[in-house]
Order: C-alpha cells, then sequence, then structure tokens
C-alpha cells in the first residue's frame, strides 16, 4: 500500500468515469435489497441496464481474457476496480445472475475446456446471459463425494444421465448444470467419475425446491430421467472428472473465504452500532453488559484477524490470484466468523432477535433472524469444516490421509 | 501488508540459524540449572550486540541500524522459538524505544548508543500490583528544589536484574487511575535509596521487584513531558506488545512445529497418532489459529513502522491473538505428547513457563480485549 503504480492510477480514473455515467444512482448501497435473490427483481430496470452494461463491459468477469469477453484486467486493476465500485455503493450483480458461472464454472472451464467449448460457454457467462448450476453433491455422497451414483452412458453422439443430484443451488432456474457423474462403474471410486456440461431445459431434468430452517433457500433436489447431453459437453477428460470437480471446488472455497469484495457488503449496519442502540452504555459509554461487551469485542477482533490474513495472503501472493491450500483456512476462518457475528447480532437483539415476519420486527430484525439460520450452512457447503480441517491436516501438515478408504 | 522484504528474509534466516546453532533452547536449560541469577547468558547477549540486533529500532545518528519494528520483530520471533534469553526486548526495544520517543538529545547521546551495542540494559519499571496497569501508577515522584524524589515500589522488571538503568513512571499529579499526572524518569541502577529484589520465577529470566525509597533525581531526569507521560507510556508499552506478539508467535510457532513432528512419528495402535482425526483436526485448527495470530502480529508491526494512526489497536490485536494461541498451542503441546510432554527433561514445560509469563507482560489478553473494546468505542 505504500507506493502508487501510474498505470493503476490511470486505470482508476478510467474506472471512475465510466462508472459516473454507467451505474445507475439509484441502485446505490442496495446490493443486499436488489441481490437476495437468485435474480434481480424483474420490475428494476435499472438493475437489469447495469447488470447489461457491466456485463458488455467485460467487468463482471474484470480478470477474464478479453478474446472470451471477459475484462482483461490485472489482479491488482481488478482489487481497483473493486474499490471503485465499493466507493460508491455500486456492486457487481453477475456474481449472482450468472450462477455459479462466474465464482466456479468459468475459472474451471479456462483451465479445462477445449477452445470450441470456451468460445461456447464463456461469453455467455461474461454477459451475464447464462445460469449456472451444480449437481456435486446426492443423497448418499455429501462429505463422501466419491461415491455418488449417478451415472452416464455413452450413446455415441450423446451422453444419457440417470440420477439423483441434492443441493443444487438454483437448479429450478439454471439454464445450464456442470454434473458430476459416474462414467465407469467398475473402476475405484474416485477413478471413474466425469464432469458434464447438461443444458437444464429438456424435459429429462425435474427440479424440486428444498426449504431450509431460514425459509426459502435455493437449493433443489435434481432428478436426472434419460436426461441428454452432447458428447463434446464433458469438461475436461473421460473418467478425469474427479480432478476437474475438485479444482472447482477449491474455486467454490476461494469464493467462499470472505475476499471476494464488489459485492457492496461494506454498507451493511454495523454490530457495533446495533450493539449500543439495544444493549445500551454505562456512564463511560461502555457497552452495558460487561459479558456481551467481551465477547463482542472478541468477535471483532477475530473479523479482524480473518481480514488481515485475506491482506497478507494476497499480498504473499504478489498480486497473482492463485487457488492454494490457504483457502481451506480462511474458508473455516470465515464461516466461524460469520456464524459468531449472527449469534451475537440476535443475542444483541433480544426479543426482536426472534421475529420471523410480519408486524412488530424492523426489517433488518428479521433479516438478522433469517441470515442467522441460512448461515448455518455455511460450515456445512463447500466442504463442510470438517473436511476443510482433513484437507489442511493432509495438505499442508503432510498428515496421513484419514478419508481415502474404499 | 506486505511480505517480508529480501534484506528482512535474509535477516530471518540469520536469525534462525544462529539462535538454533548459538542459543538454541538448550542453552537456556543450562542457564537455568547454573543457578544464573542475570536471567540470561552474557555471551550470548554480547553476541546480539555484536550482530547490531540490539540497534534494530534505534536511528543510525545514535549508533543503531534503524530498521524498524517489523524487522525487529523477526528477530524475535526467531529467538523466540529457541527460548533464547535476553534483553533484546526489554531493551533493544523497549528501553530504546522509550529514550527515541521521549528523550532529549543529552539522555539520547548518553544511553542509546550504549543500547544499540548492548553494553548498558535500559529497560522499563511500570506495575506496581500483581496486574499490568498503566494507569494505577502510584510511585510518587515529588517535587524537590533540584529535581524530584521517587518513593513506592516497581514489581516483575523485565531485565531488572541485570538493568543499568530503569524508565520508571511515576506519579506527579492525580491519584492512579488518571491518566494525567503521570511523568517517566531515567534512573540509574545504582541510583541511592533504589533496591531491587531478584525474583526466581518459573520461566528463570531475570525479573526483579524495585523499591525507592526517597531516591533523589536531578530535573534533567525527566523523560518527556512532566505530568503528561501517560501517552508517552502508552507508545512505549506499544512497541513492547508489538514486540511481545512477535517473540509470543515464535514461541508458538516452535510448540506447533515439535507438536507436528510428534503426531508424524509417534506411533499407537499400530499407526502414527498424526492419521487419528481427532488430533489431526486439532493440529489444522491451531494451524489455522497460528495464520490469524500471524497476521495481526505483523500488521501490528508494519503500523508502527508506518506510523499509522491504527497501531494502538493493532498493538492489542496482536498482543491478544498472539496471546490466545500461545496459550492454547501450550496447552496442546503438553497435552499432545502426553507423558513425555510432563518431563522436565523434555522441553514442553519450558515453553508453557515461558508462554504464561510472556502472556502477563505489558497486559494480558483480558487486559488486550478491554483495551481494544475501548479504542473502538464500545
Amino acid at each position: 500500500m505504500a507506493e502508487t503504480d501510474p498505470a493503476l492510477e490511470a486505470f482508476r480514473a478510467e474506472a471512475r468515469a465510466w462508472l459516473e455515467e454507467s451505474f445507475p444512482p439509484s441502485l446505490a448501497g442496495r446490493a443486499a435489497a436488489l441481490m437476495g435473490g437468485e435474480s434481480i427483481a424483474a420490475a428494476e430496470t435499472d438493475a437489469i441496464e447495469w447488470a447489461r452494461r457491466l456485463g458488455a463491459r467485460g467487468w463482471g468477469t474484470p480478470t477474464w481474457p478479453a478474446e472470451y469477453g471477459g475484462g482483461g484486467l490485472s489482479q491488482l486493476a481488478a482489487q481497483v476496480l473493486n474499490q471503485e465500485l465499493d466507493r460508491i455503493g455500486a456492486f457487481n450483480p453477475l456474481i449472482r445472475t450468472t450462477g455459479m458461472g462466474i465464482t466456479m464454472v468459468g475459472p474451471t472451464l479456462l483451465e479445462y475446456g477445449s477452445e470450441e467449448q470456451k468460445q461456447r460457454h464463456i461469453p455467455k457467462i461474461c454477459r451475464g446471459e447464462v445460469f449456472w448450476a451444480l449437481g456435486y453433491s446426492e443423497p448418499n455422497a455429501g462429505s463422501d463425494l466419491a461415491s455418488l451414483q449417478t451415472r452416464a452412458e455413452d450413446r455415441g453422439d450423446h451422453w444419457v444421465v440417470n440420477g439423483q443430484k441434492t443441493w443444487t443451488s438454483g437448479a429450478d432456474i439454471a439454464d445450464w448444470c456442470g454434473v458430476l457423474v459416474r462414467t465407469d462403474p467398475d473402476a475405484p471410486k474416485r477413478d471413474g467419475i466425469s464432469f458434464l456440461m447438461i443444458d437444464m431445459h429438456q424435459p429429462g431434468i425435474e427440479t424440486r425446491p428444498i426449504r431450509l430452517i431460514g425459509g426459502a433457500s435455493p437449493f433443489c433436489e435434481t432428478f436426472f430421467n434419460d436426461a441428454r447431453t452432447p458428447k463434446d459437453e464433458l469438461l475436461g477428460p473421460l473418467n478425469g472428472g474427479w480432478t476437474v470437480g475438485k479444482r472447482l471446488l477449491q474455486h467454490e472455497r476461494q469464493s467462499q473465504t470472505g475476499a471476494t469484495s464488489g459485492m457492496g457488503g461494506g454498507r451493511r449496519r454495523s454490530i457495533r452500532d446495533v450493539a449500543k442502540e439495544y444493549v445500551g452504555v454505562d456512564a463511560e459509554g461502555r457497552l452495558a453488559d460487561a459479558d456481551l461487551r467481551a465477547r463482542l469485542t472478541d468477535h471483532l477482533m477475530s473479523a479482524r484477524a480473518h481480514a488481515l490474513t485475506i491482506a497478507r495472503v494476497t499480498a504473499e501472493a504478489r498480486g497473482n490470484h492463485q487457488v492454494g491450500a490457504a483457502a481451506s483456512i480462511l474458508k473455516n476462518a470465515a464461516s466461524t466468523v460469520a456464524q459468531q457475528r449472527a449469534e451475537l447480532l440476535i443475542e444483541l437483539l433480544g426479543h426482536q432477535g426472534l421475529g420471523w415476519d410480519g408486524e412488530g420486527y424492523a426489517d433488518h430484525e428479521l433479516e438478522a433472524v433469517r441470515g442467522w439460520l441460512t448461515g448455518k450452512a455455511m460450515s456445512i457447503y463447500g466442504g463442510s469444516f470438517e473436511i476443510q480441517n482433513n484437507i489442511i491436516a493432509k495438505n499442508i501438515l503432510g498428515l496421513p490421509e484419514t478419508t481415502q478408504r474404499g | 501488508m506486505a511480505a517480508l522484504s529480501e534484506e528482512q528474509t535474509l535477516l530471518k534466516e540469520q536469525a534462525k540459524a544462529w539462535a538454533r546453532d548459538e542459543a538454541p533452547v538448550a542453552k537456556f536449560r543450562e542457564m537455568r540449572d547454573s543457578g544464573n541469577e542475570r536471567g540470561f547468558d552474557k555471551g550470548t547477549w554480547a553476541a546480539i550486540g555484536e550482530m547490531g540486533w540490539a540497534g534494530i529500532v534505534i536511528p543510525e545518528a545514535y549508533g543503531g541500524v534503524d530498521l524498524g519494528f517489523l524487522t525487529m520483530g523477526v528477530v524475535l520471533e526467531e529467538l523466540g522459538r529457541q527460548l533464547t534469553a535476553s534483553p533484546l526486548l526489554a531493551s533493544g526495544l523497549v528501553g530504546a524505544s522509550a529514550l527515541v520517543l521521549g528523550g532529549d538529545e543529552a539522555q539520547k547521546q548518553a544511553w542509546l548508543p550504549r543500547i544499540a551495542e548492548g553494553s548498558a540494559v535500559v529497560t522499563l519499571a511500570v506495575d506496581e500490583g500483581p496486574r499490568h496497569a498503566p494507569l494505577r501508577t502510584g510511585l510518587a515522584a515529588e517535587k524537590t528544589a533540584g529535581g524530584f524524589r521517587l518513593r513506592g515500589r516497581k514489581g516483575h522488571v523485565l531485565e531488572g536484574v541485570a538493568a543499568d538503568a530503569f524508565v520508571v513512571a511515576a506519579r506527579t499529579g492525580g491519584a492512579p487511575g488518571d491518566a494525567s499526572g503521570i511523568s517517566l524518569f531515567l534512573v540509574e541502577g545504582d541510583a541511592r535509596g533504589l533496591g531491587r529484589q531478584r525474583l526466581a520465577t518459573a520461566d528463570s529470566r531475570g525479573y526483579a521487584n524495585l523499591r525507592f525509597e526517597g531516591v533523589e533525581l536531578p530535573r534533567a531526569a525527566l523523560l518527556g513531558v512532566e505530568d503528561e507521560g501517560g501517552r508517552l507510556l502508552d507508545a512505549i508499552l506499544d512497541r513492547g506488545r508489538a514486540g511481545l506478539g512477535a517473540e509470543m508467535l515464535g514461541v508458538a510457532a516452535q510448540s506447533f512445529d515439535m507438536t507436528l513432528d510428534y503426531l508424524k512419528n509417534r506411533v499407537q495402535f499400530g499407526s502414527v497418532i498424526g492419521g487419528f482425526q481427532a488430533l489431526g483436526h486439532r493440529a489444522a485448527g491451531l494451524f489455522t489459529e497460528m495464520e490469524m495470530a500471524r497476521s495481526c502480529v505483523e500488521a501490528a508491526l508494519q503500523a508502527l513502522d508506518a506510523g499509522s494512526e491504527d497501531a494502538a489497536p493493532l498493538c492489542s490485536l496482536s498482543k491478544a491473538k498472539a496471546g490466545d494461541f500461545l496459550h492454547h498451542m501450550s496447552n496442546e503441546l503438553i497435552q499432545m505428547h502426553g507423558g513425555i510432554g510432563m518431563t522436565d527433561e523434555f522441553d514442553a514445560g519450558l515453553y508453557l513457563k515461558r508462554a504464561r509469563a510472556l502472556e502477563a507482560t505489558f497486559g494480558n489478553q483480558a487486559f488486550h480485549r478491554d483495551r481494544y473494546a475501548t479504542l473502538l468505542g464500545i
């Protein structure tokens, strides 16, 4: 942070000028309200127009190659862009409106896809025209993902897929889905898996939303009954899907480290203000409840430590954005800190932190309750807290593998 | 935030190798068993002086090398790994900072070059009761015709046995608990009326209790501004706390490495115990804590180097997070080693004892959580 790079500062001016004329001021600071669901509210023409402009410029996917419709920016320039987005309360809606397209599918496609596959799929993600889901987990394959049973049969020019996936985020509104399927039932379980890309708009696919403890959720059960996909929608090598799929999960972890910005996240109500308002302060301005004050402080310190670690990991990678083992550490820290915050928040709210909906509760109080419940998933999805610890123990610390049996 | 510079990386390697080869835990143990009352080995301290480490935060004009706090932290961390006992933190960081921040030209000239070469040990005498509480300073500094007269006591003064001079927090106004009315004085170790009592602590380093029985000081002994030493004291302490964060991180990192090594080699039930998830997950959790603590430690040192306004909360963050991790890690060091960890012959006990001593110095985790909250206004 010490020295400023003239090229970067020139880019900052360019980004600022473009945002000035392209970002509708009516949307400033409204990321949470507009992007709570999976798609932007239809009535928000400004939001739709903003998504279109950002996509056309390639800045919804700032570091992706320009030849496929990305922004072609360096990691450092992309950080500058995020800072400029945050500065005016702007946000990147494409991160949501493409489903898993930007955070996971795209980076994996760029790494493993053939030239044709990239040409076919990447530009649509960049322009925000396609929503991607992912079919990984199955009812009997959760943490032990490699035991998945959904199978794909080779029918010459296409694959036929049968089986059931679960926790398929946004499957009910998805256009495409990346699915891990078994293509060799006789091979050891990690060696018979392939990664297929499947068009969701076909009769062989049925989806059923799953209601979670926080109310509605983006998750679905997805049923494949003789669903079809062309042969050239195989991503990566045949029976090499475990490697491709694992790589994608690394991108998922990266997106769950808390390091992603440009989401307008900085503008939420501070937990300190909530604490003072609901708990009150003593004559010296200290939070009136000493026990809560100590625990709130401990949380704020952990949150700061997590933020400093993201900054350090980024600096140590010298701006070279890479998916590393550090993602497991950061993901566990991120879920711990977020869940700690959510618990503290409803505790601070007292009785007002018990509402479900309707009269008697402010919007932010209801959001706190729903967020608290929904957030329990953070330490489960994307490889649970315990799975991350397995990864840290094995890949970073070099301890013996404990989950390879079978 | 930045990764270490090339120079810092080189120094880290140099300090690591030197501590491992020349000042390892075995040497600390030897010092403990020899009944050395000073609390550190003279040859070790002389070598540190020769390498210039005692002058890392001292400007070149006063004989230092002026490489900053992150650099000092890098060295302290490596020495912490081997439990190397020396006055580097007490004198080279805290004593030196007191003079750099509060000293007048004559005081700087008189002491900084000697601190830098390691020929003088200058340490801070702040606490009087059993807990760190700088605002509770009660040691009385009464005005006299020529200067001041000090009466009172100081407890658990770091390197208090070997110190050639003390930076003493005293009260020239107000009452214990007041932020104003604190002044700092530079008191030579052989001053009349100053008594010191060596303390035998579990950690075997050189702590002493001091008694001031009418110690007469000239006006020139005042360090900084009369009655307004509270802020200066806080700034000096923060430098010490940031250094302690680094040293604690080193002690904890070594404890982690020792434990991980044991997990990979100890065989029970027919396999290495690190393959048991109950232990592997604890190791993963400790590693995660260590990474978070490291970020806080480096951020505090960098904030001091940058003169950032954020330095005070970051120093408390560093002391608290490194302290929490060290506390947890030192207990796990014993527990995961089982019976062998309980023996005096094995080093785990030495790490545990050092851990608690460092945690308590210049404010434990509870102190720094409270301070962090106050600085944040909650």
